[in-house]
């Protein structure tokens, strides 16, 4: 379970429709999704999308901690630092 | 069965003004073998197929003698929509069996072309795609020499299907197939895998995924020409279609009694198909082909096939994906950036989208 | 892609598999709850890159798996009238009922159609006056705003033509069950992340406190697995029993609002039997009555079928993780992916599935080959 892709919010729709639409773009591929659940998301930010709908907008402060977790707890072997962002 | 769409709706170069026959729609009639069938036959068909082996429309075609071992393939062709981003029915059916006679080492010189359409099919569509079997067939320097249209009921055929049979010259001196596979031999693919297969799924479910994505459709008998004339020792070709080439590297495995590695990160890979694949959750290397060679050959003439296969506007994303082994049973595995083997099962019928 | 392969990096990987050896110095069973993360797992090869003795159990997080045959059945049967277009997603096509699967109903003439999104389902009825359309809503937490959205847009467009065949579960009642069984051996378990990315993990803590395991929300990335396995068996070698989160870049605490309201007003929580696990009390979703009107189960009168589990499938235990799919007499002989016997061989998130597909290759060295 569970297919959730991150992708760029591209553009929100305009807001007379009864449900929030967007273009959500994956990768070059293009896709209008329900924004309803994410109604804080910008254009640029990204967020996570199942069944065509938006479920969560990825927070870019969050997003780089798991990058920081080895350091935290202390990994020190002099391995080159983790994936850039 | 579906309703008969008409693909022409946004996508048609301007029309030809061309004389209706009896209305504008395929009927049962015209393929009863009697005056609308001549007419369209006439008005549709010779025009755009006009040479010496198809004019006297006899219910033969007559060769000339052939210098050298003659090559022949079949298919069928019965994609919906008929046409899709990229390509239509028409040029599918000839790359297709241009294609198959390629791969085996045969120059393509002859097509026939077999119709089996459904009433209602409005005339219009046949007649692009008439065209468009024209330009390929044009392109391939090879002729259609014969053909027969039926006409079935509405509801039988999904508007059109199309079938041929390819005839070529094989070339001398070439030997390929899964006997001269060897251990250690080098698999390469000519290009980016999955983009017919994602182009075709995204057009017929209406997954909406925007216009990057385009169907590979190509002919590769260009390609293969210059990797024999590149004196490569090629053991086995072939055009990994249905079942993509998961398919194409079990039928070897099994043929030969090998086993196939792959290098998971070596795989081409489309942008916009990568993207198409995660959203929908499929595998690439299961996902259909219609512009792509498999080629495999001994080690040492690894790098010249890639550079060669490089060099044709077809094959520039070219690459080495993986390698032949000798374990046994034969089963074909890939190797995930992390190190860990897992075996690639066979397809078990199309690749289906899901969520979960 | 961004947000994708930055999780998929190597380096990374290695650095996080080389501390979770570090940090491991007893056995340990975990248990993955979601069919997403056994996907990446397997197809990875992080099950068989962690220590010898830590245990990745694979558990019921496949939503497909779990739908009761009743169900399924009664989705075949609908989708088989002839007035009916029958949405799905694509994972249902190939799940056995009793005697055939969707694959089949449509061959045999039925109008099924794969979607991708339930809101395509309410576009096709708005399409389609004249026909009835239904929807399979299976699915967890995650799938569940999605159909309720569905559903609550037919409402206000008044479609007469629309209506869905519920089939929702919900997460934390079956890790409930798997930790109250006699028989359990799981330890901690990796929350699903998107899962929690809809409903938080408030309702982690007193199953976390209660049963004394570490629960932590993780996402579907190798690196995002690793580091979950990480943060786990630090826990666990501690004897500590918290809920962390792993996934924060899409998981908050409360969960998504917006999306935790839509579920309140469509659906409310109702009893739910599960594929192998029997009738699990408050697991499953049910459409509340203002929206009865688009409830299938009430518009379409099919007759019930009793549904038959073949003898020989062990799923239950498969899905509870007391076995694995190899220890299953019919693996692979009477159940394989071309005839399945239950819904696991058949999902691509399904245990047996995930074992048919990428477990079977045990070496690491490949002779014959220069290949490392």
């Amino acid at each position: 379970m569970c297919l959730g892709v991150p992708g760029l919010l591209v553009e929100r729709s305009q807001p007379a429709e009864d449900l929030a639409f967007g273009v959500v773009e994956f990768a070059g591929v293009r896709r209008r999704v329900c924004l309803a659940c994410v109604p804080d998301a910008l254009e640029g930010d990204y967020v996570i999308v199942h069944a065509g709908i938006a479920i969560s907008r990825i927070d870019p402060i969050e997003a780089q901690r798991v990058f920081a977790y080895l350091n935290e707890i202390g990994d020190r072997d002099g391995w080159t630092e983790g994936a850039p962002l | 069965m579906t309703k008969l769409q008409n693909p022409l709706a946004a996508s048609l170069p301007g029309a030809c003004p061309l004389p209706h026959l009896a209305g504008d729609r395929i009927l049962l009639a015209h393929g009863e073998g009697a005056r609308l069938t001549r007419r369209l036959i006439r008005e549709i068909l010779l025009e755009a197929f006009d040479n010496e082996f198809l004019r006297p429309l006899s219910d033969a075609a007559l060769l000339p003698p052939s210098v050298g071992r003659l090559v022949m393939t079949t298919d069928g062709y019965v994609v919906s929509p008929l046409f899709f981003p990229g390509g239509d029915i028409g040029k599918l059916a000839v790359y297709g069996t241009v294609n198959d006679l390629a791969v085996c080492g045969a120059e393509p010189l002859y097509l026939s072309l077999g119709f089996i359409i459904e009433e209602g099919l409005p005339l219009e569509v046949l007649r692009q795609v008439v065209y468009s079997i024209r330009d390929a067939a044009r392109l391939c320097s090879v002729a259609v020499v014969t053909g027969d249209t039926k006409v079935v009921p509405r509801g039988a055929a999904d508007g059109l299907f199309v079938h041929t049979t390819g005839i070529g010259r094989m070339r001398p001196g070439i030997d390929l197939g899964p006997h001269r596979v060897q251990p250690g031999d080098r698999v390469l693919v000519s290009g980016t895998v999955g983009d017919h297969g994602i182009a075709i799924l995204s057009a017929r479910e209406g997954l909406d995924l925007g216009p990057t994505l385009q169907s590979d459709t190509a002919p590769l008998h260009e390609l293969v020409r210059s990797l024999f004339e590149s004196v490569i020792d090629v053991h086995f070709l072939r055009d990994p279609t249905r079942g993509g080439v998961s398919a194409v590297l079990h039928e070897l495995g099994d043929a030969a009694g090998l086993s196939v590695v792959l290098d998971e990160p070596s795989v081409p890979l489309a942008e916009p198909v990568r993207g198409a694949c995660e959203l929908l959750g499929l595998d690439p290397l299961y996902v259909a082909n219609e512009g792509k060679l498999v080629v495999i050959v001994a080690p040492q003439d690894a790098e010249r096939a890639l550079v060669c296969l490089r060099q044709h506007a077809c094959g520039r994303e070219a690459a080495i994906i993986g390698e032949i082994a000798s374990m046994t049973p034969p089963q074909v595995l890939v190797r995930a950036p992390l190190g860990a083997l897992r075996v690639l099962d066979e397809p078990t019928g199309a690749p289906l989208p899901r969520i979960c | 892609m961004k947000y994708v392969d930055e999780y998929r990096d190597v380096h990374l990987a290695e650095r996080l598999l080389d501390q979770i050896r570090r940090t491991v110095t007893r056995p340990w069973t975990i248990m993955e709850v979601c069919g997403g993360q056994t996907h990446t797992l397997i197809r990875s090869g992080i099950d068989r890159l962690v220590p010898e003795g830590l245990r990745l159990v694979h558990g019921p997080g496949c939503p497909v798996c779990v739908t009761s045959l009743e169900q399924i059945d009664r989705a075949l049967a609908i989708a088989a009238q002839p007035r009916v277009i029958f949405c799905s997603f694509g994972d249902m096509l190939r799940v056995p009922g009793t005697s055939r699967d969707l694959l089949q109903v449509r061959a045999e003439g039925g109008d099924v159609r794969i979607v991708y999104s339930p809101l395509d389902a309410v576009r096709i009825a708005r399409e389609h006056p004249n026909r009835e359309v239904v929807f399979f809503a299976v699915g967890f937490e995650t799938t569940a705003p999605a159909t309720a959205l569905a559903v609550w847009q037919a409402k206000r467009l008044a479609l007469r033509n629309f209506s869905m065949l519920v089939a929702h579960v919900l997460v934390p009642p079956a890790m409930e069950a798997i930790l109250g069984t006699r028989t359990n051996r799981i330890q901690a378990f990796l929350a699903a992340g998107h899962v929690c990315t809809v409903m938080g993990y408030e309702d982690y803590r007193t199953l976390a406190e209660r049963y004394r395991v570490p629960i932590v929300v993780t996402g579907f990335e190798p690196v995002d697995l690793l580091e979950g396995i990480l943060m786990t068996v630090r826990q666990l070698e501690s004897g500590r029993y918290e809920v962390e989160n792993q996934y924060a870049r899409s998981v908050r605490r409360e969960g998504n609002l917006p999306a935790r309201n839509i579920l309140a007003d469509v659906y409310e929580v109702c009893d739910r039997p599960w594929r192998g696990l029997g009738i699990l009390p408050r697991s499953g979703l049910c459409l509340r009555p203002a929206y009865h009107d688009f409830d299938a189960e009430r518009r379409f009168s099919v007759e019930s079928v009793t549904a038959i589990e073949p003898a020989e499938c062990r799923s239950g235990e498969v899905l509870q993780g007391l076995i694995r799919p190899d220890q299953c007499a019919a693996f692979g002989t009477l159940c394989t992916p071309d005839h399945p016997l239950g819904a696991p061989m058949v999902s691509s998130e399904g245990a047996c599935a995930a074992y048919w597909k990428y477990g079977r290759s045990q070496d690491r060295t490949i002779p014959g080959t220069s290949m490392r």
